[in-house]
């Protein structure tokens, strides 16, 4: 039933939780208990909104930063990694395979802003070694959501 | 100038969804509730795979009967799904959607006089397809208190010395209704006995819900007497490819391609293509397909039960079929009325047959958003109507 849950509102967080029982075939207060619980176990993490900013008049940078870092003895990437994230302006922080070792997604008003952040916040810590950073154009899709207009039922009104 | 016209075709009426449809097409912002196809675009990975057939440039006919590679995806499909065996060289056949499976089916078997069972409600072509082949109609009406399935008496009285075929098309269109293992089993002794040819139309099987499609083709001595018809419309969402198929008994087949080949000649080319790989890869979309249909049709189901409509839970398809004799109206002036006073469009059970006189087809291939929003004016209209 949790894997039922979410799979329902990982698209669609809104849905209330008696449509979703009908929905489910069971009960309003099973569903309540269960996101109850895995709100409890950090299954579920929180209930952001998907906006797509560039429809509002309202200046945002988002840049993607491919860090090399050196694993601390004993916490590997963890405490690093932690430094990172606990800054407002970091969207989502991963542990990368690869050529690179973690991933910063930024967020900031300006180009210089995200800048500033880089070469005075990111670069001059210990554990970095290097820094390359990549600003977003445009967002075409997020969450698994294409942020573009959706298109209309084109379908006729009645066919067999 | 004489009259250039058959009387075979003048005198057969026009689908009862097309008098529907234009009463709809003149109304503006209805927000409809009737239509047969899914609301969800074709997979990316199938259209994809269209596209790139067109950019190989491969624009050209295949084979009369269909790509060998399809047919082999076909009967693959068949065997890992329904557990049905056929021997893609021979036993397949690649139409233009199932419709063209139905008609070519029919007029490959039927002689002037033979008898067709036809149980209904049903999808409009069977009973016109049948008078275009020569055969002659003879309709079963299935009962709302037999959850519309066909019942081993019901085909036992219906049956006479000219009956030929019967048409099995479960899940059905408009009903919902299917017919499990069991149901199946209490007619396969009948099928055989009075030696009829089944064809059974199965376009719907992808889409049950909390039971398995089973194909009459499975039982013991069924497959050498039955053409299962299926295709890709509903279970991949690609009605507009037009692509279907038929599998049977060779000597069967082998006649239907006759007709396909003079007819047709071959299924779209790049659809057949965008076939192999929704065959291939497909399984996954199906399954969050049916997924979401399951949730809309309990959603659906509760909201027309609260109303205090009878409705008996559907199985299949992607209909529900409420009765609303307890309204005091018929089926098609219940669905004017929704139509002029809360543009909703629903369709008129006796689209599907006159047995279905006291219900609707209600489509839940629309978003859950969708459903919402019509449900609460139906609602309002049942509160406002109800003597």
């Amino acid at each position: 039933m949790r894997e039922k849950i979410l799979t329902a509102i990982d698209k669609n967080s809104k849905i209330s939780a008696a449509d979703l029982a009908i929905m489910l075939g069971t009960t309003e207060e099973e569903i309540v208990t269960a996101i109850k619980q895995m709100e409890d176990e950090t299954i579920i993490c929180g209930y952001p909104t998907l906006i797509n900013w560039d429809k509002v008049h309202c200046e945002r940078v988002t840049a993607l930063i491919e860090l090399k870092v050196t694993p601390q003895r004993g916490l590997g990437f963890d405490k690093i990694a932690e430094r990172i994230y606990q800054f407002n302006e970091v969207q989502s922080v991963y542990l990368m395979s690869g050529g690179f070792d973690l991933t910063v997604i930024l967020e900031g008003k300006t180009m210089r802003e995200v800048a500033n952040f880089v070469s005075e916040k990111l670069a001059p810590m210990d554990a970095i070694l290097s820094t390359a950073t990549h600003f977003v154009l445009k967002k075409y899709k997020e969450h698994g959501l294409p942020l573009v207009q959706t298109k209309q039922d084109e379908r006729m009104l009645i066919t067999p | 100038m004489r009259n250039p016209l058959s009387k075979l075709v003048v005198d057969m009426p026009p689908s009862g969804i097309r008098k529907f449809f234009d009463i709809v097409s003149e109304m503006k912002d209805a927000i409809s509730l009737g239509v047969g196809e899914p609301d969800f675009d074709t997979p990316w990975h199938i259209r994809e795979e269209g596209i790139y057939s067109l950019e190989k440039g491969r624009t050209i006919y295949t084979s009369n009967a269909g790509l060998k590679e399809l047919k082999i995806e076909i009967c693959n499909y068949l065997q890992r799904k329904y557990d049905l065996e056929y021997d893609y060289n021979k036993e397949v056949i690649v139409t233009v959607g199932g419709s063209e499976a139905i008609d070519i089916a029919l007029r490959a078997m039927l002689e002037p006089g033979d008898e067709v069972l036809i149980p209904m409600p049903c999808y409009v072509s069977y009973h016109p397809c049948t008078v275009l082949a020569g055969g002659v109609p003879v309709v079963i009406e299935l009962k709302g208190e037999n959850d519309f399935k066909l019942t081993r008496e019901q085909l036992l009285s219906s049956i006479t010395d000219k009956t030929k075929i019967l048409i099995l098309a479960f899940p059905n269109n408009p009903t919902g209704a299917i017919m499990d293992y069991d149901d199946l089993k209490s007619i396969v002794d009948v099928i055989i006995e009075k030696d009829l040819v089944v064809i059974s139309d199965e376009i719907y099987s992808e889409l049950t819900y909390e039971k398995k499609h089973v194909s009459i083709a499975s039982f013991s001595g069924m497959k050498e007497r039955t053409i299962v018809i299926n295709g890709f419309s509903k279970s991949y969402a690609m009605t507009g490819w037009r692509l279907g198929y038929a599998v049977g008994p060779n000597m069967i087949i082998e006649q239907m391609i006759k007709i396909h080949q003079f007819a047709i000649m071959c299924a779209p080319t790049n659809s057949q293509y965008s076939g192999i790989e929704a065959l291939k890869n497909g399984d996954p979309d199906v399954e969050m397909m049916r997924d979401a249909y399951d949730k809309r049709r309990r959603f659906l189901l509760h909201a027309l039960r609260n109303m205090g409509l009878e409705c008996f839970e559907p199985y299949g398809a992607f209909y529900v079929f409420p009765c609303i004799k307890s309204m005091g109206m018929t089926s098609e002036e219940f669905a004017t009325k929704l139509l002029q006073e809360e543009k909703v469009a629903v369709v008129p059970g006796t689209a599907f047959g006159d047995c279905g006189e006291g219900y609707l087809r209600i489509s839940y291939a629309y978003s859950i958003e969708n459903l919402k929003i019509a449900l609460e004016r139906i609602e309002r209209f049942v509160a406002r109507h109800r003597k």
